[in-house]
């Protein structure tokens, strides 16, 4: 039995050694993955909270108050109080502040790390005395419910374009199905969008109906148009396919494959806003996250969903995903290979 | 009859190999021309070239005088030595779509009937058996009418009763007038099939013409075949080519009689000798030197 189990393990680690592209990938992944996350979460550590403080100087002076000493927490200095108001309505900060005299924070009563962050800043504000006053946010606050949705259907659609694609379309390669309709009158081309309409007509129905039991079961909010929604969606959908078969465009090996999908769809997931914001993040990191489409997808999404925003309003997200499927399309129609050849 | 395809010096480097050396050959319209060979010949690269889905690093294809373009891929119906077709799918299902691929379109339940698929129509394409995927393989080289058939290696690990039952099939689509090129590393299946052949060795053609001129040109005789272990002698002194293969001795021979009375004192029982024409096989072997590797 041993014997046969040594045969069959090697034979697979010959396989796995001499698929270049695989190793070489194993080995890569981890190291981007490491240097990657202490770029984006570099420093002291990852912070837990994101604190706005309401002030008119763009520096955050420490010594003003203890809770600014407080490790573990972004603090977020922020010069208009409105747009701070709609921050932490939209879970983009946990807790506003205002230090100096009147002392005021604004929590939005539907956030979990707003409460915790509340209780740190109240603890910190009884050591000089506990003269901080709660205020109010006026009109509906935003549920996370309603904040992540967009977010997870946003995500669903990710891995679905990505990986329904991009895995498939290099399954097709290798196991010679590409091949065979080469020696047909299709044209590379018509064949990727076939695969882009296919994808986006299953995404499609399979978002609605997640969305609208969502909406019908959670009565989550939506203050827009859902015409818009379906364009954010549509046009998201195709940047997140054209992205799938950009990177198919020549990948023999599935594990390469998986890898590098991999490898686009994670950072995405963090850097793209789905299950936090990035708000207090350095602005090389969110400068990166605005070269992902699904940062596009989520910020129109949650405008249109929360905000009530018209396609004007989201015209210059739409129109970036509209330049980056362009450019994906056009990227992987000129790499495409039907063959491994 | 015109010429429906011509291969002009076609060549193929990979790092360290030439795979397809100088490959020339002219296939006339409505007949089955073989190409033949061991595996690893170049047949299947040569093929691959002509369809258009291996780049030459050098040479030119024609059909039917004209540069192959978007017309030969309208009209050629290739059936691949190794290829898959989509998961889940059924056999028609398999069929239409692929039909919807030309703008050229054949009679569909016609070739339903002809590759015997009435059958399987509803069945998974991942549950056919070898023989059943070979007829459909077959049958979607056919959902577009074409007037140039490939078939790469089309009865690769089929049984001989599959076998020959493909054979019938490819020889009534021929009779429609189709024209067929068909790779093989079966000399059978060539003598029967094929109105021309090219033998392949090495990325070169050795040899090519018609099956039987062939062989008339080249033999004026019969084969004597016997097992090695039944001769008690060497051979010497007989003046005849002598093979051994996979213990048999053949012996081609132009007068039967006069070898086998050489033969007589050298083995201990000529019951099991026998006797028979001169095939392609023995072209190869007399051609290469060496026998058709595995």
């Amino acid at each position: 039995m041993l014997k046969r189990i040594y045969a069959v393990f090697l034979a697979r680690n010959r396989e796995f050694v001499r698929d270049r592209g695989t190793l070489a990938w194993n080995i890569l992944m981890p190291v981007i993955l490491v240097f990657g996350l202490a770029f984006v979460f570099g420093g002291e550590g990852r912070s837990q909270y994101t604190v706005g403080v309401l002030q008119s100087a763009s520096e955050i002076d420490p010594g003003e108050h203890p809770f600014l000493e407080s490790r573990y927490i972004d603090f977020v200095p922020v010069t208009d109080e409105d747009d701070g108001f709609r921050k932490v309505e939209r879970h983009r900060l946990d807790l506003l502040v205002r230090f100096g005299d009147e002392r005021r924070y604004w929590v939005n009563p539907e956030s979990p790390t707003g409460y915790f962050a509340e209780r740190l800043l109240l603890q910190s504000d009884a050591e000089v005395g506990g003269q901080m006053q709660k205020a109010q946010i006026s009109g509906d606050p935003i549920r996370y419910v309603d904040w992540v949705l967009p977010g997870i259907l946003g995500m669903n659609m990710m891995f679905s374009c990505l990986f329904g694609v991009g895995y498939v379309v290099v399954r097709y390669r290798k196991n010679g199905f590409l091949k065979r309709l080469r020696a047909t009158p299709l044209r590379p081309l018509e064949f990727i969008v076939a695969q882009v309409a296919s994808r986006l007509v299953l995404v499609l129905i399979v978002t609605a109906f997640v969305y609208f039991a969502t909406h019908v079961i959670l009565d989550t909010r939506m203050d827009g148009s859902y015409l818009t929604l379906l364009l954010v969606t549509v046009v998201g959908c195709i940047s997140m396919v054209s992205l799938g078969l950009l990177i198919a465009a020549r990948v023999t090996s599935e594990e390469l494959a998986g890898g590098l999908l991999n490898m686009i769809s994670w950072p995405m997931m963090i850097l793209s806003g789905v299950w936090f914001s990035l708000e207090g993040a350095g602005p090389a990191v969110q400068g990166l996250a605005k070269a992902f489409p699904l940062t596009h997808i989520l910020d129109s999404a949650r405008a249109v969903m929360l905000d009530g925003a018209t396609l004007p309003d989201i015209a210059p997200s739409m129109i970036m995903l509209t330049l980056l499927s362009l450019a994906f399309l056009a990227l992987g129609a000129f790499y495409f290979r039907w063959g491994p050849d | 009859m015109q010429i429906a395809l011509e291969a002009r010096n076609l060549v193929k480097q990979y790092p360290g190999v030439v795979a397809v050396n100088g490959v020339s050959f002219k296939v006339t319209e409505g007949t089955c021309f073989g190409l033949l060979g061991p595996n690893g010949a170049g047949k299947t690269t040569t093929v691959e070239i002509i369809e258009g889905v291996t780049p030459a690093t050098a040479g030119e294809v024609y059909y039917f005088g004209e540069p192959a373009g978007r017309r030969f891929r309208e009209e050629a119906g290739i059936q691949f030595q190794n290829t898959a077709l989509q998961d889940f799918l059924t056999v028609r299902e398999t069929l239409e779509m692929f039909q919807q691929l030309y703008d050229r379109h054949a009679d569909l339940e016609r070739i339903i009937e002809d590759c015997s698929l009435g059958e399987l129509l509803h069945r998974d394409n991942r549950k056919l058996s070898g023989g059943q995927r070979q007829r459909l393989f077959l049958a979607v080289a056919l959902v577009n009418e074409p007037r140039l058939v490939f078939l790469d290696e089309p009865t690769t690990g089929l049984d001989p009763q599959a076998r020959r039952n493909f054979w019938t099939l490819v020889q009534r689509i021929q009779a429609n007038g189709t024209t067929i090129i068909l790779t093989t590393h079966y000399m059978d299946e060539a003598h029967v099939l094929c109105d021309e052949i090219a033998i392949m060795d090495a990325g070169k053609i050795i040899a090519s013409g018609a099956p039987d001129a062939l062989l008339r040109n080249r033999y004026d005789g019969l084969v004597i075949e016997l097992p090695l272990e039944d001769l008690s002698r060497d051979l010497d002194g007989i003046d005849h080519v002598v093979y051994e293969n996979q213990g048999i001795v053949e012996i081609m021979s132009t007068d039967v009689s006069a070898s086998l009375e050489a033969l007589a004192p050298r083995v201990g029982s000529l019951n099991r000798i026998k006797i028979r024409q001169p095939n392609l096989e023995d072209l190869f072997l007399d051609l290469t030197g060496h026998s058709l590797r595995p």
